[in-house]
């Protein structure tokens, strides 16, 4: 007689943990759900899809939340776009079974937002000639004509945040979480080592990669480690860095984050935030993909034509002289007089 | 290098191998009860990723942190539960259901966390708990006794363990049923009974390991826990199924991550060596414990449904 017994707790702990998945539904499902639809009431043509396979959470304020909302951005300028997301792929074998599945659907565009998504990319695209594909951050098209690749120049934002970091830091030591030295990680900790360099040659700048782009306790134990070192500001890159921000506000030393705004996780601390505008260069890739292009072009976002922008805390008291700093290191990265790779 | 010898740096470093320690001992030691029982459960990554998000969201709704690990135990106890109706009643094939469960902790995990949070909101975390006079103690009181109250009741895990494993009718049975369940049976022991206590044991320390994760980190993300739960099923072989080998290769583990980290930090390993030596807790840990966890062996009965009379 025991034996029902048990199946039925077990059934009904798994329905009390499915009804509470369904129960409280106040987050922003635009970028949360797995599928949303922006449909223009007064157009009856077929929707333009497009499609975002993503390695951590589309609302992870870093990586993939970037992607998900430039789509969002210009869906709701467009109109009549259909917008669908799997996230949380960061098993590449399950990325690149999302990514073939949304070809064979007939999606117009299938954004695989991830570097290590390349070789699987590679197999795929050839498959589906009729399909556009954008795959980033890379600069390489793999030579396909349905391929378009993007990158961030991520240094350029680094470069600002390392000016502002070093003007701010009182101890001269200055603390960088990076995941792994690669992509978009690698250029935005260097450009921050070199802008932080320029604005005080002698200060010490402590670099460590995890080795992993999601472990959220090692970050905050590498944070940690910068602590002890004397560090009193740090920044970080990737979707594990909200371990270290927590690491920074509980001990008052400031952060600088990138790929999103970071305010939200720790309004007094954060000082500013370079914010990726993916849709700077969506809006040139659709465009091209109903002009019947569908791909073969390398795209890249910088400070210049608007991609990346310096996002600063409202909330934050940042000295004018630190802001004027920062302001003149945007004008001398936009005008070519400053340059952000070592 | 002689920046790694300062105080600051050499109590940072102990400090945080026993924090990073922690949540591999506990699940751990959660996951020892059932496999000296004898039913493996690989679904412990699924169960403390239940128990970070339960853990969490309670901390984000009530802010009271002693709530949040309350829950993270209890959704532990839950799945424990279930896992326990799967292997010992169901006799599912363990490894197979064990990769369920941790799928099922895997996602539901995640869509809890999209549902009822959304965007990562952080909590407070633990305060620390300076112990009186001990704390005082020139870095050893820094390194050892200026942690937050889950670190300790952690440790205090261990000797519980080694007195009910060795001490109690409860452990005999358990170490019985583990090693040969047709003798513990004819001898009046339910092999049912211990091993689904057994199990629910080990989920309700997985639970409570995420939930302490999440809570001390302040912060919920997908896949927290970054795969710790397999680590830790690990541990408990190259631990030879005893809390104390099981608390040494934790502790290991832990001290070899933040010496690498600190390493990193001091710029003593090069850059050109940093994604090379973030493999050496691994590795060193694995080393140590294999020339250890070879003089032991596995439960006999280990993986092994139990059914009468065969």
């Amino acid at each position: 007689m025991r034996k029902p017994r048990f199946i039925g707790i077990a059934i009904l702990m798994a329905f009390t943990l499915v009804v509470a998945a369904c129960g409280d539904d106040d987050a922003d499902d635009t970028t949360a759900a797995t599928t949303a639809a922006t449909t223009a009431a007064t157009t009856a043509a077929a929707p333009f899809r497009i499609a975002i396979v993503a390695p951590s959470a589309s609302n992870d304020l870093a990586f993939s939340q970037s992607i998900v909302d430039a789509v969002n951005v210009v869906a709701a300028e467009m109109g009549n776009v259909e917008i669908e997301v799997t996230d949380g792929t960061f098993v590449v074998d399950d990325a690149a079974a999302a990514i073939r599945a949304y070809a064979a659907d007939g999606v117009d565009l299938v954004i695989a937002h991830g570097s290590q998504y390349g070789g699987s990319l590679s197999e795929i695209a050839p498959d589906f000639p009729d399909t556009s594909f954008a795959w980033g951050t890379a600069a390489d098209t793999f030579g396909l004509p349905n391929v378009y690749s993007y990158e961030a120049a991520s240094d350029e934002g680094g470069y600002v945040m390392g000016v502002m970091g070093a003007a701010l830091s009182t101890s001269d030591v200055i603390g960088v979480v990076g995941p792994i030295e690669v992509g978009d990680a690698k250029l935005y900790v260097d450009g921050y080592q070199l802008g932080a360099l320029a604005e005080k040659p002698g200060a010490t700048v402590n670099i460590v990669y995890t080795g992993s782009f999601g472990d959220v306790a090692l970050a905050a134990e590498a944070a940690e480690s910068h602590l002890a070192a004397g560090a009193d500001v740090l920044t970080g890159t990737a979707q594990m860095v909200v371990g270290a921000v927590g690491v920074a506000n509980e001990n008052d030393m400031l952060w600088f984050g990138t790929q999103a705004n970071q305010t939200s996780l720790a309004p007094s601390i954060v000082v500013a935030s370079q914010v990726y505008h993916w849709e700077v260069l969506l809006r040139d890739i659709i465009a091209n993909i109903e002009d019947g292009t569908l791909g073969g072009e390398i795209y890249s976002i910088d400070l210049a034509n608007g991609g990346l922008v310096i996002e600063f805390n409202d909330g934050f008291d940042l000295p004018a002289d630190v802001r004027a700093k920062a302001d003149a290191a945007i004008a001398g990265i936009e005008s070519g007089s400053i340059s952000t790779t070592p | 290098m002689s920046r790694l010898f300062t105080e600051a740096v050499l109590i940072g470093i102990v400090a945080s191998g026993i924090r990073l320690a922690v949540p591999l001992l506990l699940a751990s030691l959660g996951e020892m009860y059932g496999q000296r029982s004898g039913v493996l459960n690989l679904g412990v990554d699924g169960i403390m990723l239940l128990g970070a998000f339960s853990g969490y969201y309670l901390v984000l709704r009530t802010g009271n942190v002693w709530v949040g690990l309350v829950m993270g135990a209890f959704i532990g106890l839950l799945l424990g539960l279930a896992s326990a109706v799967i292997s010992v009643t169901l006799k599912a094939e363990q490894g197979i259901s064990g990769i369920g469960v941790y799928l099922f902790g895997l996602g539901m995990s995640d869509l809890l966390f999209q549902k009822m949070v959304g965007t990562p909101i952080p909590i407070s975390g633990f305060p620390d708990l300076d112990i009186p006079l001990l704390s005082d103690i020139p870095i050893l009181g820094g390194m050892l006794f200026q942690h937050s109250a889950v670190i300790y009741m952690a440790f205090a895990a261990v000797p519980i363990s080694l007195y009910v494993l060795n001490r109690t009718t409860f452990g005999m049975n358990i170490k019985a049923v583990g090693e040969n369940p047709e003798a513990a049976d004819s001898l009046g022991v339910s092999v049912t009974k211990i091993r689904y206590a057994t199990v629910t044991i080990g989920g309700t320390f997985a639970g409570f390991a995420g939930g302490a994760l999440a809570i001390d980190l302040g912060i919920f993300q997908q896949n927290l826990t970054n795969a710790a739960g397999f680590i830790a099923i690990a541990l408990v072989y190259f631990g030879a199924w005893r809390p104390m080998g099981v608390m040494a290769g934790a502790l290991l583990y832990g001290f070899v991550n933040a010496l690498v980290l600190q390493l990193k930090t001091l710029g003593i390993i090069s850059r050109g060596w940093s994604d090379i030596s973030a493999m050496a807790p691994a590795l060193i840990t694995i080393l140590a414990l294999v020339i250890v966890a070879r003089r032991f062996r596995q439960p006999a009965a280990l993986t092994k449904p139990f059914t009468r009379g065969t």
